[in-house]
């Protein structure tokens, strides 16, 4: 399968990425590592007049103790996360689930920013960013500007980015709660999650249980009321509305997302 | 645009399509037919390369992203005196192939697996080739063979060598 043509630029500079960005107008899209964007363009979901190559931007690959956050360059690939000494120790969730995207092979080249913008309810990082309550970075030609996670995911593959933004950083505050659990259920190692469920202390985040990654509100309602973690669960499905397909019908994912948060509230109280 | 791409040590030029993928430049530019094409859409890990000496998918990086850097594939694996790696006598020792469609993007995976992890347990080992999809073998010879190869690394850090060890011949492929 080959995708449409398009025009290649590659960016050296964030500055440069911005430039090729405006020029190409609607037509342009940014292209990290590619390890989501290149299958829906094979597919030709995607068709991107001009490729703007921002994959070897190195500014953006970093991890950085800020003190009350950690600081994370958008460019930075889901290896160097999952590997990454300072997430280990101050994001565990994070590190532990970046280590499950994909396989060695797509995390060698997919980048926690590329996972983000692309804003599928379907991948395991944007509920883990939602649950760590982090703040997305953006530039765009006017300057810069700060998201919350839960203002970032819009619609179907649709993100707060405005044409021609990118995401720069994602800043994550080092977590009150330490208890995490990541949790993710496919029929083959490399598929997307039926139902996945990011816990970090109270706060419950849910992969593929609608058209956007979203909090378990019904959960963490519970949680803060006092209720112990197999009675939280039980709200996991409340105000879902997830998708039957080929994986599992909705009702399955209804009750996945009942266990597996059941699940993820107990391995992270055992880490509390 | 113009790529220029080390495969296997040589530099190969050409002047290629934009959209034009790293499988087919190594198969169709460079010539290179041991990367195999399987899946075409990031599932099966035959099209596996080393990238900068890291596994990628080669059906899911276009050759102008692969620009300027060093790409490996099996051809690529033997020593310049014609011995083969470490992983490809494993996998014949050990019988880790059937068919052998998976075997080059198999043995790639396991050569980045091994660069990351020399001394993997076995789990490690089979999370490691989790990109990788054998329709024969059922998988354990496989994990056997990298084992294998993993040990041999280490003895021949200690002057031993896996092949000679079993009385195998080290020759070229």
């Amino acid at each position: 399968m080959i995708p449409a043509p398009f025009t290649y630029r590659r960016a050296g500079t964030v500055e440069e990425a911005l430039d090729l960005a405006a020029d190409a107008g609607d037509d342009g899209k940014y292209m990290a590592g590619g390890q989501s964007l290149l299958p829906l363009m094979k597919l030709r979901f995607a068709v991107p007049e001009v490729l703007i190559d921002i994959g070897r931007l190195t500014e953006l690959s970093y991890v950085r103790d800020e003190g009350s956050h950690i600081a994370i360059g958008a460019l930075t690939r889901h290896h160097d996360v999952e590997h990454s000494g300072l997430l280990a120790a101050e994001l565990p969730l994070l590190a532990h689930a970046a280590g499950c995207v994909g396989d060695p092979q797509v995390r060698h080249r997919g980048t926690i920013g590329g996972s983000l913008a692309h804003g599928d309810a379907a991948s395991d990082l944007p509920a883990v960013v939602l649950a760590l309550d982090a703040t997305l970075v953006v530039r765009g030609p006017s300057g810069s500007r700060e998201i919350a996670a839960a203002e970032f995911f819009s619609g179907l593959f649709e993100t707060a980015l405005d044409p021609g933004e990118l995401l720069t950083e994602i800043r994550i505050p080092k977590p009150a709660q330490r208890g995490w659990s990541f949790q993710k259920f496919t029929k083959r190692a490399i598929d997307w999650a039926i139902v996945g469920v990011a816990v970090q202390g109270g706060h419950v985040g849910l992969v593929n249980m609608g058209s956007v990654p979203m909090r378990a509100a019904g959960v963490e309602r519970a949680l803060a009321a006092g209720a112990g973690p197999a009675d939280a669960a039980a709200h996991a499905a409340d105000g879902t509305s997830p998708a039957s397909d080929l994986g599992a019908s909705a009702a399955y994912r209804e009750h996945l997302a009942r266990v597996l948060t059941g699940r993820a509230l107990a391995e992270a109280a055992s880490r509390n | 645009m113009k790529v220029a791409i080390g495969v296997n040590g040589t530099r190969v030029e050409a002047e290629v399509e934009d959209r034009l993928l790293l499988a087919y430049f190594v198969r169709e530019v460079a010539g290179l037919t041991a990367t195999n094409i399987g899946c075409d859409t990031t599932s099966c890990g035959a099209c596996t390369v080393l990238l900068d000496g890291e596994s990628v998918k080669s059906c899911t990086v276009l050759a102008a992203q692969a620009d300027g850097r060093e790409v490996t594939t099996c051809e690529g694996l033997a020593g310049a005196d014609g011995q083969w790696h470490a992983v490809q006598r494993a996998f014949r020792a050990e019988h880790g192939l059937q068919c052998g469609f998976c075997t080059p993007g198999m043995v790639m995976a396991a050569v980045s697996l091994l660069a990351e992890n020399p001394d993997p347990t076995e789990a490690q080992v089979r999370a490691g080739l989790e990109g990788n999809l054998c329709r024969c073998t059922g998988y354990h010879n496989i994990v056997r063979a990298v084992l294998a190869a993993a040990r041999d690394g280490q003895q021949r850090d200690a002057g031993a060598r896996y092949g000679q060890a079993r009385g195998l011949p080290g020759e070229a492929p």
